[in-house]
């Protein structure tokens, strides 16, 4: 009946056009309920363990000295030079390998696009380093790069006895190739999402009007992947910011390359200080919020409208 | 009844050999099932230490690196050896050893297998091995300046085996890196001797070109490979190199542990796993019985003869067994193990290894002139990780 109602008062606007929104939403969030629930079990209760467990002495080596802490675990993190330079570290390697993954991403986006011939194995094969597991993918780049069993060290140019875990810029600049590898292709998914929702259209008129495709590009395609841009930026962004697979496995945070992600496993795992260790993942997440604020607020990323397959 | 055993596996298979041969011996009153463990210490102290906290009962038996005793059984996850077989598992080992395996006076540890480093020299090269880490290194710099093979191989890439390199160097200075499980020791003018000599290897040309990523396998690999004159290494290398390394096996060399300065011995590193007998255990006093027998000089044998692991009883460096492994320099290797300075004992250690890697890997970062200042930064992460303070 209020349904029928709500149709019927459609043509007419005003107040009744707002009354049947408010109740789509009330369906929405019915809809949305089982899916908050099961976020809230699985995502808010670890978040609040964690920020308990930030607040207390405790190491699971000495169980009979626990104690309440208060913010001295913070107050040891932050004035840490070590905890300064794992964050310049990790900021260091998002900037450097995302800026890459994007310009790379967008060319192979326009490459998958413009595909006439073969177009679903050019897709398959960009996307088979995604489809590596992590781990795996690093311990190649590793075996490549390390002076006894690789093959890179034998290539032209390249000194035979380079070690290239031995000094920290060779390390970190190791670590970022492998990090791009494995994930530009999905950089490049995103932006082709973005890509196909681009009216053809537009290319045409501009063509009409004598726009080259340098013009093109910058005026129209740009313009119109904006939030498809940021997006694929967000996720990235948020991705490259908790890197550990590929530290760990080829240099384990040696000649000062260590992530925070490594760090915060050096005080849990290592050292079984989950105070310490729990102080320092909230102070992660902390960064990843403000990470994606940054985003969502200041560069204005509106995620429905960006998210891939989008219209 | 089944005893789980974890501990890490050994490529000759010592492990499943002596898993066997105890379980036969126990008449059916248990049978030894072996959990490998992975090869990399730091991450087999890792997964145990997971499962301890958690307090597994399925942990009978654990082969414990001599540096987990004081931690494990501060924590309360291993239990003692009743007095009267603490006696008999610890009987003729090397105080050294049984030391490692020691807690606040109790036994929790029956020791293994014992293991210690040497100098591995070219004899065509020198014809005499050098005695001090200085002597060594200007040894290797004339060589370089000859044209022949001068590399110095050590083990210094940030993981445990440095702290076993630092500690060595520092006991053999003179000091000691605590004097108790809390307390820093650490004096001044022999710590910063240790220190300049780890200073000056890193930025002579006689360093490894991958000193900074280093361990036993790279080091063990750069020897075998014919360009370098020196290596510190563990007993394995011996094997090692006569099956891989003919030609530089000919003219390899052996002599005790290189000392800091002339007039104190060397007090070369220590290594090997001692048994321990997990304090949730169902099955303790089945455990301690097939500890015992883990221990036994029969076992012991049985590990030097397939994985050439040297033993930790004294009266076994006679046998044909041990002779034979170590073609020459059985009694060197009896001899270093004696005179071994342990890596620290404190229910901290992993604090403590991890600010010694800290403050001093890598080497390069050590000014040989005036090592001052890694000093102190040795000295503040210290004073930090006995308190498990600070950030690591």
């Amino acid at each position: 009946m209020n349904a029928a109602a709500g149709r019927l008062r459609l043509g007419g606007g005003g107040p009744a056009a707002t009354e049947r929104s408010r109740e789509e939403r009330r369906l929405g969030w019915m809809l949305c309920a089982p899916a908050v629930v099961a976020m809230l079990l699985v995502t808010a209760y670890p978040i609040f363990y964690a920020i308990a467990l930030s607040l207390q002495n405790l190491d699971l080596r000495f169980p009979d000295q626990t104690s309440w802490a208060g913010l001295t675990n913070y107050k040891t993190v932050l004035t840490s030079s070590l905890w300064w330079t794992d964050v310049f570290n990790t900021a260091f390697i998002t900037a450097v390998s995302v800026t890459i993954e994007l310009v790379l991403g967008m060319a192979i986006a326009l490459v998958m696009y413009r595909a006439i011939f073969g177009r679903g194995i050019v897709r398959t094969s960009v996307l088979i380093p995604y489809g590596v597991v992590t781990v795996v993918a690093a311990f190649a780049w590793f075996f490549a790069f390390d002076p006894a069993s690789g093959f890179v060290n034998h290539l032209p140019l390249v000194p035979d006895d380079k070690a290239w875990f031995g000094g920290r810029w060779s390390a970190m600049s190791v670590i970022i190739m492998a990090e791009v590898w494995k994930t530009t292709p999905f950089m490049a998914l995103l932006l082709l999402a973005g890509l196909t929702t681009i009216d053809a259209g537009l290319y045409e008129a501009a063509k009409v009007d004598g726009a080259n495709a340098v013009q093109r590009f910058f005026r129209i395609t740009l313009p119109l992947m904006k939030p498809a841009i940021l997006v694929a930026l967000l996720f990235r962004t948020l991705d490259a910011f908790r890197i550990f697979d590929n530290i760990f496995i080829m240099t384990r945070g040696a000649q000062n390359t260590e992530s925070v992600s490594i760090l915060g496993y050096n005080q849990i795992i290592s050292r079984t200080n989950l105070g310490l260790g729990s102080a320092v993942s909230v102070l992660i997440f902390i960064l990843v919020l403000i990470i994606a604020f940054v985003f969502v607020r200041v560069l204005g990323v509106r995620m429905a409208e960006g998210r891939p397959g989008a219209t | 009844m089944t005893l789980n055993w974890f501990v890490a596996t050994q490529p000759g298979g010592t492990i499943q050999e002596v898993a066997k041969s105890c379980s036969d011996a126990s008449n059916g009153r248990y049978s030894i099932s072996v959990n490998l463990l992975p090869t990399d210490a730091t991450q087999q102290r890792e997964q145990l230490v997971r499962r301890l906290a958690a307090k597994d009962s399925t942990i009978d038996l654990i082969g414990m690196d001599v540096i987990w005793t004081a931690e494990f059984a501060n924590a309360g996850w291993i239990s003692p050896f009743p007095a009267s077989l603490a006696k008999q598992v610890t009987k003729g080992d090397f105080p050294s050893v049984v030391k490692t395996g020691s807690f606040n006076g109790q036994v929790y540890g029956a020791p293994f297998n014992s293991n210690t480093e040497l100098l591995w020299y070219r004899k065509d090269l020198v014809s005499k091995a050098p005695q001090t880490w200085n002597q060594m290194i200007s040894e290797a710099e004339k060589l370089g300046s000859e044209g022949k093979p001068e590399t110095i191989q050590v083990q210094a890439n940030k993981y445990e085996g440095f702290t076993v390199w630092a500690n060595a160097l520092i006991d053999s200075a003179g000091t000691k890196v605590l004097s108790g499980p809390e307390t820093v020791d650490l004096s001044q003018k022999p710590t910063e001797e240790a220190l300049a000599a780890m200073g000056r290897l890193a930025a002579s040309p006689a360093a490894a070109p991958d000193i900074d990523t280093s361990d036993e396998d790279s080091a063990r690999l750069g020897f075998e490979s014919g360009d370098s004159a020196f290596m510190v290494n563990y007993t394995f290398a011996y094997a090692s190199a006569k099956a891989n390394a003919p030609d530089v096996f000919k003219n390899m060399g052996f002599a005790k542990y290189p000392k800091v300065v002339p007039n104190r011995p060397a007090k070369p590193p220590l290594g090997g796993f001692n048994i321990g007998v997990g304090a949730y255990s169902n099955n303790a006093d089945l455990a301690f019985q097939a500890a015992a027998c883990i221990s036994s000089s029969k076992s012991q044998l049985t590990a030097t003869k397939l994985d050439g692991l040297p033993p930790s009883r004294e009266s076994l460096y006679a046998t044909k067994t041990v002779t034979g492994a170590y073609p020459g320099f059985s009694q060197l290797v009896k001899q270093s193990i004696a005179a071994s300075g342990p890596r620290p004992q404190t229910p901290a250690y992993q604090d403590v290894s991890l600010a010694i890697q800290d403050a001093l890997q890598p080497p390069s970062k050590i000014d040989p002139n005036d090592p001052g200042s890694s000093y102190d930064q040795l000295r503040s992460n210290l004073e930090d990780a006995v308190k498990r303070q600070g950030l690591l």
